[in-house]
């Protein structure tokens, strides 16, 4: 019994070969095609910026300035977008000491106004119009745009915390005095004892923006980058 | 900072608005910017071939030529361009460099041809980027190997050599045997009694004629006692060689664990047990079986033959590979054997008794050799029998030439890997010291800072150019930002490296560490370890540190000497030691030394001018070597840099950087 099992089993293997390789010279189809190219290219994304005329006119830049922004920008990316690595790589490179990549979040979705997931020139102009030449309430109104990270028109406790110890992470651990534990807290606290006017817990534009004028410090800071470009 | 991330500075500043409504104390003021000029295309015009570029480009390097005023030595009048006489193959490179950030190696350049290039323009090799830096290193050393043999064959023409002790001279002799020719005869008397010693236990089992008896001798009971002779002599011969290799040794304990010693020992071995054990019936047989080891001797021949160490090398590099060709083999071994025994179980006077017997049939089968000891005689113990031969020939031949490539993948990649890894940390440690070099800048700039408000104060304009020599327009701006976040957060930067901890506090703001208040400091949220720095500015603390400065290590050491990037290495050469000459505002500089100062009002009247002049200090020596606790130094030696609290002229305040 064991010998005509075995016979049949190597006869069958003999047959398999025989018609693998008639397979072989293709004159048996076997088998399903897979003809789909699974490896597309991936699309590199590539932006043009609109006619410097348009932007001039959008932003409050002269022609030259920008001309020096578009230079600088394309030169660090190429592809005429900046995604949100490349935007804490860069940003990382003026803060060695410390971890800036949770600012530079945040500092993106600002800057991401559309929130495409990209800055495009457009934005980073946009961006930079209101920073550099733009009115005090401009000025204010994106830094409130910024610490209101839900972008629901008023700035908690948690969010301002967030902000702060992003702020702190910047610096560093090598630093004097060393931080504490709870100085991110603290600054948040007396953050709130100075805007939040009606103790409601939460700041909004409005309290804000009137806080800030009041306080002179924040007033003439506001005026400190007024030459970068 | 890259060159390139430059132009975002403008934009990194803007957003530090978003900074200002968080903080709690006043800003700083921006740098202004004195001379504005407009930016303006530069001709340079390198043996003929034009290139031009914006200025503000050049001076984003302002330590090289090209970004100093260096290059107006070379300013061209009539044509209103700059001209220089140099490669512009090599040019392309290195003005790319200013506009990337990045310096690139082309493989077809001649090294020396491209380090004289880069010494001309001023640019440190050690800006190479990672891409082209392996490459730049290999030819690096390529050459410097061939410039070394160039020196040693010359040197030892001149027969001058350093002295070394009898020991090293022997090991080196044993090592290198082309260093003497006392060297070279021992290395061939060696070799001569290896072979010997292999040839004598060739020829001892040789039939050679016979006695009376018609029985055939083997040669080795025939001259029984030659043999011996023989083999005592080359016995011996390895012994001697042997103990004095092992008292020329540096490293007794690691080349007694060498493979080469191994081989040596288990060679002579057998003749010792051989003489303790004669006449002994019952371990003759064991005897005999050492006699095998004595083939062992023709393994002493690596270490005259290179090729034979590289083929042991590679073949252990390439086990793994092996070992797959083996495991598959057996894999397909057992199969087969399984198969045909039971093929064959029913054939009559079948040799296939057992699987394991059939092993012998399936290898023999698998290799091609077909002894036919052992052949199939049922139709299906043929019909397996010739797959198994057809896919032996697969099995085996399929993995040899993937092992004979990765013979030299791997033993390429494995020195590809030392380099790299011994490059790597060369390269971290210039990464962090580009790193702690920035902020160091920082630091520095802002000491500069805050005497030049000092000198505003006094009204002196002239050495705030002095001042400012060193700092350009985006350093100060960069610096500046890096202000404005730490008064947002009302900590300041603590430099991670000894070398450039300042010691002078300023009432004014806290930030300059006062030693002590450090010390305080670093007790109070005290951390691990004690790492055994010898750093000097806390000479008199042995190494107290937090944790974050406990990385300051050794690799700091070289900090003068090491690889810094030309932009920093400036920067924290220069201006090592300020001297100031009392100033109008005893307010500011309150540092331990200055209330000697305070109490003498009649320096006033002879300071109207405060004077500042700085001291470069080269530092030839790395810190470590200053002994500690040393508290008063000499005011004039360079590079001694500890504690200086205490100084004899009253109205000298030193400022040590180090």
């Amino acid at each position: 019994m064991n010998l005509e099992g075995l016979e049949m089993i190597a006869v069958l293997i003999v047959i398999v070969l025989f018609v693998k390789v008639l397979e072989q010279f293709g004159l048996i189809e076997a088998g399903f095609e897979d003809t789909v190219e699974d490896e597309m290219e991936m699309a590199t994304v590539r932006h043009r910026p609109e006619a410097l005329e348009l932007l001039e006119a959008q932003s409050k830049f002269t022609k030259k300035e920008l001309q020096i922004l578009y230079r600088g920008f394309k030169n660090e990316c190429p592809s005429g977008v900046v995604n949100e690595e490349t935007f804490k790589e860069i940003y990382s490179q003026f803060f060695p000491q410390g971890d800036s990549t949770t600012y530079a979040h945040f500092l993106f979705n600002a800057f991401d106004t559309d929130h495409n997931g990209s800055v495009s020139f457009e934005d980073f102009v946009m961006g930079l119009s209101i920073l550099l030449r733009g009115t005090v309430q401009e000025k204010l109104n994106w830094a409130f745009n910024l610490y209101d990270i839900n972008k629901d028109g008023y700035i908690t406790k948690e969010e301002m915390l967030d902000i702060m110890k992003a702020i702190y992470d910047m610096m560093g651990k090598c630093t004097y005095p060393v931080l504490k534990e709870d100085a991110p807290r603290q600054h948040v606290e007396t953050f709130f004892q100075k805007m939040d006017k009606n103790k409601d817990g939460v700041v909004t534009i409005d309290e804000f923006i009137e806080s800030c004028q009041k306080d002179e410090n924040i007033m003439r800071s506001m005026q400190l980058f007024e030459n970068v470009i | 900072m890259a060159a390139g991330v430059a132009a975002w500075l403008p934009f990194a500043r803007a957003a530090a608005i978003g900074w200002m409504p968080v903080a709690n104390c006043p800003m700083p003021l921006a740098p202004t910017e004195k001379n504005k000029r407009q930016d303006e295309l530069i001709i340079l015009n390198v043996s003929g071939r034009r290139f031009q570029t914006w200025r503000t480009t050049l001076e984003r390097y302002p330590d090289t030529l090209l970004g100093s005023t260096e290059k107006e030595f070379f300013f061209n009048e009539d044509t209103k361009e700059y001209f220089f006489d140099r490669d512009p193959e090599v040019f392309r490179c290195i003005l790319n460099f200013y506009r990337t950030g990045k310096l690139h190696y082309p493989r077809y350049e001649c090294i020396s041809a491209y380090d004289e290039e880069l010494a001309f323009y001023g640019i440190l090799p050690e800006i190479i980027g990672d891409c082209c830096y392996e490459e730049y290193k290999d030819r690096k050393r390529e050459n410097a190997e061939r410039l070394m043999d160039d020196n040693d064959s010359e040197n030892n023409q001149e027969g001058s050599m350093p002295s070394l002790s009898f020991r090293q001279t022997m090991w080196r002799a044993f090592e290198n045997p082309h260093t003497s020719t006392l060297a070279l005869v021992f290395y061939y008397v060696t070799g001569f009694f290896i072979a010997v010693s292999v040839i004598t236990n060739v020829v001892e089992t040789v039939p050679c004629g016979t006695v009376p008896g018609n029985k055939e001798l083997p040669c080795g009971e025939r001259y029984a006692v030659a043999f011996f002779c023989l083999d005592t002599a080359c016995v011996m011969i390895f012994t001697v060689e042997y103990l004095l290799r092992l008292f020329a040794a540096p490293s007794r304990y690691r080349f007694i664990r060498s493979v080469m010693s191994i081989i040596d020992v288990v060679a002579i071995m057998p003749y010792y047990i051989g003489l303790v054990m004669t006449n002994n019936e019952d371990v003759s047989g064991a005897f005999v079986t050492l006699r095998v080891f004595r083939v062992f001797r023709i393994f002493k021949f690596s270490r005259h033959s290179q090729g034979l160490r590289i083929l042991g090398y590679t073949l252990k590099s390439c086990a793994s590979e092996l070992g797959f060709l083996l495991f598959s083999l057996t894999m397909a071994i057992i199969i087969f054997a399984t198969v045909m025994f039971y093929a064959e179980k029913g054939s009559s006077a079948s040799k296939f008794t057992s699987i394991p017997a059939s092993f012998w049939y399936t290898i023999v089968t698998m290799t091609t050799l077909g002894y036919g000891d052992m052949v199939p005689k049922t139709i299906a113990g043929k019909i397996f029998g010739s797959i198994c031969s057809l896919s032996g020939v697969l099995v085996i031949a399929l993995p040899v030439p993937v092992i004979v490539s990765n013979f030299s993948r791997i033993y390429h990649q494995n020195q590809r890997a030392d380099k790299r890894r011994a490059q790597k940390k060369a390269r971290l440690a210039r990464i962090r010291v580009a790193k702690t070099g920035s902020s160091n800048a920082y630091l520095h700039s802002k000491r500069n800072g805050l005497l030049n408000e000092a000198l505003e104060l006094t009204g002196s304009t002239e050495d705030e150019q002095h001042m400012a020599k060193g700092t350009s327009l985006i350093e100060s701006q960069h610096h500046h930002l890096l202000h404005c976040l730490e008064k947002t957060t009302g900590l300041s930067y603590l430099v991670d490296d000894p070398l450039l901890s300042v010691r002078t506090s300023t009432i004014k703001n806290h930030e300059f560490i006062d030693e002590q208040l450090f010390e305080q400091n670093c007790m109070e949220s005290s951390m691990q370890n004690y790492p055994s720095s010898r750093s000097p500015s806390l000479s008199s603390h042995h190494g107290l540190t937090t944790s974050c400065c406990s990385r300051r290590n050794k690799k700091t050491t070289h900090l003068p000497n090491s690889s810094v990037p030309a932009t920093r290495l400036r920067s924290m050469q220069e201006l090592s030691t300020i001297h100031i000459q009392c100033s109008e505002q005893p307010s500011l500089t309150t540092s331990r030394s200055s209330l000697n100062m305070k109490s003498d009002d009649g320096l006033r009247p002879n300071c109207k001018t405060a004077q500042i002049t700085t001291a470069i200090i080269s530092i030839p020596t790395p810190p470590a070597l200053t002994p500690e606790g040393e508290n008063r130094p000499p005011p004039s030696s360079p590079g001694h840099s500890t504690n200086i609290s205490t100084t004899t002229t009253s109205n000298i305040v030193k400022v040590s950087a180090l």
